[in-house]
């Protein structure tokens, strides 16, 4: 293909010859972090270390809501060891927006919003007298009234959190915690409720929860006076830190530079700051020694990013056939006490994204709670809208007798349906993963007493983004990638296939390097399923210009014309008899020369990504109630979905299984649990319980491949629809294991038993 | 001149209409031109919204052409995990 057909369709997003033969794209090679992190090599957030670095303990409010009417941290700036103190009143005045919110998050200043929001850290030269110093610093609080559960928070007498944010589009009258409304819908809902054969209703409800990472949030900040940094941070995105942290302390981006650690799990949670400012405010005030900040697992729960609780009523209308006819979501999420924080318009977006709906209405709350500030976690909003609305068609299926995967295949969407959310798809893969899962294996399996099977459909958008990478070829004619999305999911050996396959030359010629915020133009976090989508194909298109130079070298070496020569299987060929009789030039020869022809030859490739697909999955679940104790057990557990193009099938297998992982511990453990001050009870993973590996059975995964035509090797992104079905598909199992519907999450033992004995 | 699909929730700063029609040939003119025609969306499209353009969700790529016959739907900002 011509460079400049190409950039045509780079620029255009769509339409890349997907159907073809590879052969580095698609196998299993090893991974290439694996070594380091079997041994321990891997070098994380909190394994960094600086002569002369500083310890930091931060002190976090023990209430719920409350004025904060003094500090005194005179004892602690006394205290051995002791080198700075900083307050929220230390930091820059004047931010609006949502740069002011970061900075509320990061130190409270005049008011605390939740049981461990940070109201003041400490710098020592150790982390125990960092930690002995904080106990010294005085606060007076004013006690505020607080409300916490969603739908209290806005029902009328509730306690104001914040006045003057609420958004424009929220209609006059409603409560000031109603921070953001959402109404969209199409077609004529009343006639497609009345053409219903059987329409039904009913509320229901998830609990926050917290993307569990197993790796606390670490980082070493260092700033001078001459407001020049570094940081060095666990996260899923540098160039986020560097913005965030820049706005919150006033500082210029250029000036700080970030370098990424290896990252211990993520899920959305980091790509927003929450304690990397203070590192940087402290060593600013301890005269620019570098200070270290590693969460403990109780600030963690407590003080970063749970996703939203939810209250949501769904309405669905259905012929005797399994035809539906409507649907009608209103949705009411909670995310802490920010604005535009809960996921309400995307978990909207997602409630019906797998239907095929000639009426469907969407309506959507935004509430403030005094609670932690919101992060992303996994499909943001989508698990809990798959929960509603799954487990309600599931409800109507079981009602009039019908398969559930028959009845999701009649209306699932396709190519050339208008979503629910109003753009009409283009190639999309459900009705394939609905297919699949009906064939495998586990539905033939029989169930015995108190087993039962569910399914669920599951959906996630997918993203593009800010992107930038390089590629250098070295003089062995191996080959570096730096690439800006830090490695949460096997982007790395995936961006080395791709990168293999189109050079023509091994996978272990090729390393990918993670690189500081210094080495490429922005990048976006590894977020939105994007990292192998994105930065693959900016990867790809910067070798593709590495080729053409590649290409003209050796047309020049050859004397004759460029447009004489190819690139195939790693070198330089002849295009064709009449371009003259050249052994092929390879990419090794090339590298060895390069000096000699020109110079050191790099490709590079930046863009807001493009041609994004979305993914769509199916799930079925066997499980086990035990009516003595209400306790579930997964039997068997199965998760089809579209990858586009498996790039690397077994990291994809991982992704899948990962999600599922996540979406089980959802579905039957993991809550925020607060007493009646609303100070969380539960911030230790003895308490908030995610599944290990004793919990669960190994999970079948079927990758589906329908190629995404905007990207070159036809890839959509996997990481976050396989977290989507599972909290349906447990509730539908459990339904059909008991007879009882569950709509409240999680399901735990004590909530199964109390339904099975009370009907 | 485009056909822009508006969610529900804006008609009150469009006079009531769900479907706005501008002159544009890219996503940011396009946005431009919703404002200059109707400047009480400007908070909204100010505080950032994702465009779906002809099927493809766009949340910053205001570069992004358009052409007379786009589907074009304006969404509630999206953003990833």
């Amino acid at each position: 293909m011509a460079l400049d057909e190409v950039k045509e369709i780079v620029e255009s997003g769509e339409n890349y010859d997907t159907d073809k033969e590879f052969k580095y794209v698609g196998t299993r090679p090893d991974r290439p972090d694996g070594l380091d992190k079997v041994t321990g090599r891997a070098k994380y957030g909190a394994d960094h270390y600086v002569a002369n670095m500083l310890h930091a303990a931060v002190l976090r409010a023990p209430h719920a809501h409350a004025r904060i009417v003094s500090i005194d941290t005179s004892k602690a700036e006394a205290a051995d060891g002791v080198k700075a103190v900083v307050i929220g009143t230390d930091l820059p005045e004047g931010l609006t927006g949502g740069d002011l919110h970061l900075q509320e998050n990061t130190l409270a200043r005049d008011k605390v919003y939740y049981d461990g929001h940070a109201v003041a850290a400490v710098a020592a030269t150790s982390a125990l007298a960092a930690k002995d110093a904080v106990k010294l610093i005085e606060v007076e609080y004013e006690l505020l009234p607080h409300v916490i559960d969603v739908d209290a928070a806005m029902a009328e007498g509730a306690p104001v959190i914040r006045e003057g944010v609420q958004g424009p589009t929220v209609p006059e009258g409603m409560h000031p915690n109603v921070v953001n409304y959402i109404e969209f819908g199409h077609g004529d809902l009343d006639a497609g409720f009345d053409a219903a054969d059987l329409v039904m209703e009913n509320t229901y409800k998830t609990e926050a929860t917290h993307q569990g990472y197993i790796e606390p949030h670490a980082c070493v900040g260092q700033l001078g006076d001459d407001g020049k940094g570094e940081m060095w941070v666990c996260t899923q995105g540098q160039w986020f830190i560097r913005k965030m942290c820049a706005a919150v302390l006033g500082l210029e981006a250029s000036n700080l530079r970030v370098t990424p650690s290896e990252i211990g799990g993520g899920f959305g949670g980091k790509t927003t700051i929450f304690s990397e400012a203070i590192s940087l405010a402290l060593s600013r005030k301890a005269g620019g020694r570098p200070v270290k900040l590693v969460m403990t697992r109780s600030e963690v729960l407590r003080a970063t990013g749970p996703t939203a609780s939810t209250s949501m009523d769904v309405k669905i209308g259905m012929k005797n056939d399994g035809t539906m006819t409507a649907g009608k979501v209103v949705f009411r999420m909670q995310g802490g006490a920010w604005p535009d924080m809960a996921p309400t318009g995307m978990a909207l977006n997602c409630a019906f994204a797998s239907y095929d709906l000639p009426a469907v209405y969407h309506e959507g709350y935004d509430v403030l709670a005094n609670r932690p500030k919101a992060a992303a976690y996994r499909a943001p909003g989508s698990p809990m809208a798959a929960f509603a609305v799954e487990s309600l068609v599931d409800e109507m299926t079981r009602k009039l007798g019908l398969d559930p995967i028959e009845v999701r295949v009649k209306n699932g969407a396709k190519e050339g349906t208008k979503s629910s959310y109003g753009p009409t798809y283009k190639k999309i893969g459900l009705l394939e993963c609905l297919e699949a899962a009906k064939a495998h294996p586990n539905l033939a399996e029989k169930l015995g007493p108190n087993q039962g099977r569910g399914v669920a459909a599951g959906f996630w958008f997918n993203h593009g983004g800010e992107t930038s990478v390089s590629m250098s070829l070295g003089n062995d004619g191996t080959v570096t990638v730096s690439a800006g999305t830090p490695d949460i999911g096997g982007s790395r050996a995936s961006v080395a296939l791709m990168v293999a396959e189109t050079l023509g030359i091994p996978y272990d010629h090729v390393r990918v390097n993670i690189v500081e915020t210094g080495a490429l133009g922005f990048n976006e976090p590894s977020h939105g399923s994007r990292a192998t989508f994105a930065t693959g194909k900016a990867a790809v298109e910067a070798c593709n210009q590495a080729i053409g130079e590649m290409c003209r070298r050796a047309a020049k070496r050859w004397g004759i014309d460029e447009d004489a020569v190819e690139w195939k299987d790693g070198a330089v060929h002849p295009a064709g008899p009449n371009a003259g009789e050249f052994p092929p030039m390879t990419i090794k020869k090339i590298g060895q020369t390069m000096g000699r022809s020109g110079g050191p030859i790099s490709g590079h490739h930046e863009t807001t990504a493009g041609g994004v697909g979305e993914s769509f999955g199916a799930h079925v679940v066997d499980v086990e109630v035990d009516p003595e104790t209400g306790k579930t057990t997964i039997l068997r557990y199965l998760v089809v979905q579209d990858a586009g193009r498996a790039i690397h099938p077994s990291y994809v297998e991982g992704q899948y299984q990962g999600g599922a992982a996540q979406g089980i511990g959802w579905a039957l453990n993991e809550e925020y649990v607060y007493d009646d001050m609303g100070r969380l009870q539960n911030p230790i993973f003895l308490d908030y319980r995610v599944p290990v590996a004793s919990d669960l059975p190994m999970i079948d995964t079927v990758i589906i491949e329908v190629p995404n035509p905007g990207h070159p090797y036809g890839v959509r992104g996997v990481g976050e629809t396989g977290i989507t079905p599972p909290l349906p598909a447990i509730a539908n199992a459990i339904a059909d294991a008991t007879g009882r519907r569950l709509r409240h999450l999680p399901m735990t033992p004590a909530k199964v038993l109390k339904a099975i004995k009370n009907g | 001149m485009v056909e822009v699909n508006l969610w529900s929730g804006l008609r009150r700063f469009t006079d009531g209409e769900l479907v706005v029609h501008v002159e544009a040939d890219t996503v940011g003119k396009m946005l431009d031109a919703l404002i200059a025609a109707h400047p009480d969306l400007a908070p909204v499209i100010e505080a950032g919204l994702s465009v779906a353009v002809d099927g493809e969700v766009i949340t910053d790529a205001h570069h992004t052409p358009i052409r007379p016959d786009s589907e074009i739907f304006l969404l509630q900002q999206l953003k990833g995990g």
